[in-house]
């Protein structure tokens, strides 16, 4: 097949068109999960009663608009977010195994709300805030302890499973410790949900991951080049010094902002680019079909999470790991079944 | 690579005294202070008095499993980062700590989890359990197998977790299984579990020269007469094996596994049959150091042993990679 070319005035750009509807299919199955999202609930409404909320009409216009839509606009956002994190650390590091929590993140997160709430007795904001302050911290560690004169994908890799041993160990130390109501609460945290999210835990949210977003799609290209190598990036005009910080915030930042609203949340970052990338058939691990693929993903799971136990909701995290787990296992079956 | 051999042998030497001292130690080293003289008359003199009764039935078997589940682990880690050419590899990949964590969730709801030799049987089926199934998604390519396993073990983990969120007593069993240690462990009935163990690493010293030609490439590996695809088994065998047994017997303290091959690859780099050697000794004196400093640690009672390893090695990792620099698979 041959590719699709894309131009803009000046900027153009190269598409498979595996590529293109693959991701064109996501975006169609993300709209039509995002149109369920906003029918379900305590009281069922009709897809036309959501249009008529829209317009501004209709009984359950503040139930759709004020609950609704800020959780399914929090599900494919933050999905998108943990998608071009994972992305961004698969790249990096060469590893398909590679995904935030490599640099720290997660487990530091955990260990920071952890400290806040069972040693300080801390309330929610106490929690949010250890959560976002431990999950920088370890990621700095490990970034400043990883640099020499450069950053090494397997440098990194070696140091982040150094500082995660640790970091896990103290957390399953003080989970062991705490009482058992506390202990099972940061489990339930830790495993991420959006239960209660509303537009004002939205909004900076929001403007934060679009400008990450941005950055992302000017870097992506150089990116994509530096995985062929360091030597070649560098001869083709790659600024490694500056694009591989650049890159690591951008990372960083997208899990950090969603660890701060919704809880570590676990598996999209690490699942989403490997089943974006066979879905599109593509050679590397690109940002699009990886952003699409995590938002689906975990629309799908929050959905199966508020529905599977209904009217308990679940951990969206709990729901992740399920959903994504089985599919992509069913993929690499298919895979292996083939050759 | 000839010139290498004096260091190498010197430095395979040091780890065995360090090895030897450390093992003394822990035999030594405990709650209850009991001379260095007294203890070795137990072995020799043993009359039934309770410090006896203490170095020969608590801390003599403790010592045995320290040294047995560090190797175990170390040398599942090391076959398993070779075999998938990943440094992120470690025993657990292959959903063998999932597949053992399962168990024992489903068990302790249903139960079944109360002493220990049932958590022991439930630990060994639920990661013998995993590794078929990851083996028979990825079988055709290391990176398969490897996504395999991390995506079994998240979706196993998933389902144990939302289990142990609705049943708080699950949960309390589930999180002293968890943390991994070695105390109380001993009066296990572990002597099945050390044979398992023994066998599964003279198998592993057979598998290294093998595993040479494998790292280099399947398609290398193939050309220079190897038989990939049967390595690729026995392999993926011994690791199963070894790294279920030893999280049946201690809980996932797979930290081990995962860092003592980086060490040992940095002492011997671009030998298998070295690396899997160093990582063998190496293991148990991460192990055998962890659990002496758990007992002495704190004066309130034991730190679990896997945090000891934790911080005992990951520092000792860092420092490594920083000075020498991280050496590729």
């Amino acid at each position: 097949m041959t590719p699709l070319v894309l131009r803009a005035g000046r900027v153009s750009a190269l598409v498979e068109r595996r590529t293109a509807v693959a991701s064109a299919a996501l975006v169609a199955a993300a709209l039509a999960l995002g149109l369920l999202g906003l029918c379900y609930g305590a009281e069922w409404a009709t897809p036309g009663e959501v249009l008529a909320a829209f317009a501004g009409r209709g009984d359950s216009s503040v139930v759709i608009l004020e609950w609704r839509l800020p959780r399914v606009t929090a599900a494919l956002l933050f999905g998108a977010a943990l998608g071009v994190a994972g992305a961004v650390f698969q790249n990096l590091t060469r590893n398909a195994l590679g995904s935030p929590d490599i640099i720290g993140l997660d487990a530091g997160a955990y260990t920071g709300a952890l400290l806040a709430t069972v040693l300080l007795s801390g309330g929610a904001g106490a929690l949010a805030a250890g959560s976002i302050a431990g999950g920088l911290l370890a990621a700095t560690a490990v970034y400043l302890l990883s640099w020499k004169s450069g950053i090494n994908g397997l440098r990194l890799i070696v140091i982040g499973i150094a500082v995660n041993a640790i970091l896990t160990a103290v957390n399953s130390w003080i989970v062991l410790r705490a009482e058992l109501e506390v202990a099972m609460a940061m489990a339930g945290w830790s495993a991420g949900s959006l239960n209660g999210v509303g537009w004002d835990d939205l909004g900076p949210g929001i403007a934060v991951l679009a400008l990450l977003f941005l950055l992302m799609a000017v870097l992506a290209p150089a990116t994509h080049q530096s995985v062929l190598g360091d030597e070649f990036a560098v001869s083709t005009g790659v600024g490694l010094n500056v694009l591989r910080p650049l890159v690591v915030l951008v990372g960083v930042g997208c899990t950090a902002t969603v660890t701060a609203v919704a809880g570590p949340i676990v598996f999209v970052a690490l699942a989403a680019p490997q089943i974006g990338r066979r879905l599109a058939g593509a050679a590397g691990v690109p940002f699009v079909p990886a952003a699409l693929t995590g938002a689906v993903l975990l629309l799908a799971a929050d959905l199966a999470a508020q529905m599977l136990l209904a009217p308990t909701s679940l951990p969206v995290g709990v729901m992740t790991t399920a959903v994504g787990g089985s599919y992509f296992i069913w993929l690499l079956f298919k895979e292996t079944k083939k050759s | 690579m000839r010139t290498d051999l004096p260091r190498r042998t010197a430095i395979l030497a040091g780890s065995l005294l360090l090895f030897a001292a450390l093992a003394g130690a822990s035999v030594c080293v405990g709650a209850q202070a009991i001379a260095p003289a007294e203890v070795l008359r137990a072995f020799t003199d043993y009359t039934g008095s309770s410090e006896h009764l203490i170095v020969r039935d608590v801390r003599l078997p403790r010592t045995v499993l320290a040294v047995c589940v560090g190797a175990a682990l170390g040398t599942a880690g090391a076959l398993v980062q070779t075999l998938t050419r990943n440094p992120l590899a470690e025993p657990g990949i292959l959903g063998v700590t999932g597949g053992a964590a399962f168990a024992i969730t489903i068990g302790a709801s249903l139960g079944l989890a109360g002493s220990q030799t049932s958590q022991l049987l439930l630990a060994s089926a639920g990661s013998v359990i995993a590794a078929v199934i990851v083996y028979a998604v990825g079988r055709t390519s290391p990176l398969r197998l490897v996504l395999a396993g991390t995506a079994l073990s998240s979706l196993i983990a998933g389902v144990s977790l939302g289990i142990r969120l609705f049943e708080p007593t699950v949960f309390d069993q589930y999180r002293f299984w968890y943390v991994g240690s070695l105390a109380g462990r001993e009066q296990t009935p572990f002597l099945i579990p050390l044979a398992v163990l023994v066998l599964a690493l003279v198998g592993a010293m057979f598998a290294a020269r093998p595993l040479n030609a494998l790292a280099l490439g399947d398609q290398v590996a193939a050309t220079l007469g190897a038989r990939v695809l049967r390595i690729r088994v026995a392999v993926l065998v011994l690791i199963t094996l070894l790294a279920a047994t030893a999280t049946a017997v201690a809980g996932p303290i797979a930290f081990v596994g995962l860092i003592v091959p980086h060490l040992a690859r940095r002492l011997a780099p671009g030998s298998i049959p070295w690396m899997l050697g160093y990582t063998m000794v190496l293991s148990p004196v991460l192990m055998l150091a962890a659990d002496v400093l758990s007992r002495v640690l704190l004066p309130t009672g034991e730190v679990p042993v896997a945090v000891v390893t934790a911080f005992l090695g990951g520092p000792v990792l860092i420092w490594a990679v920083r000075r020498y620099g991280a050496s590729a698979l």
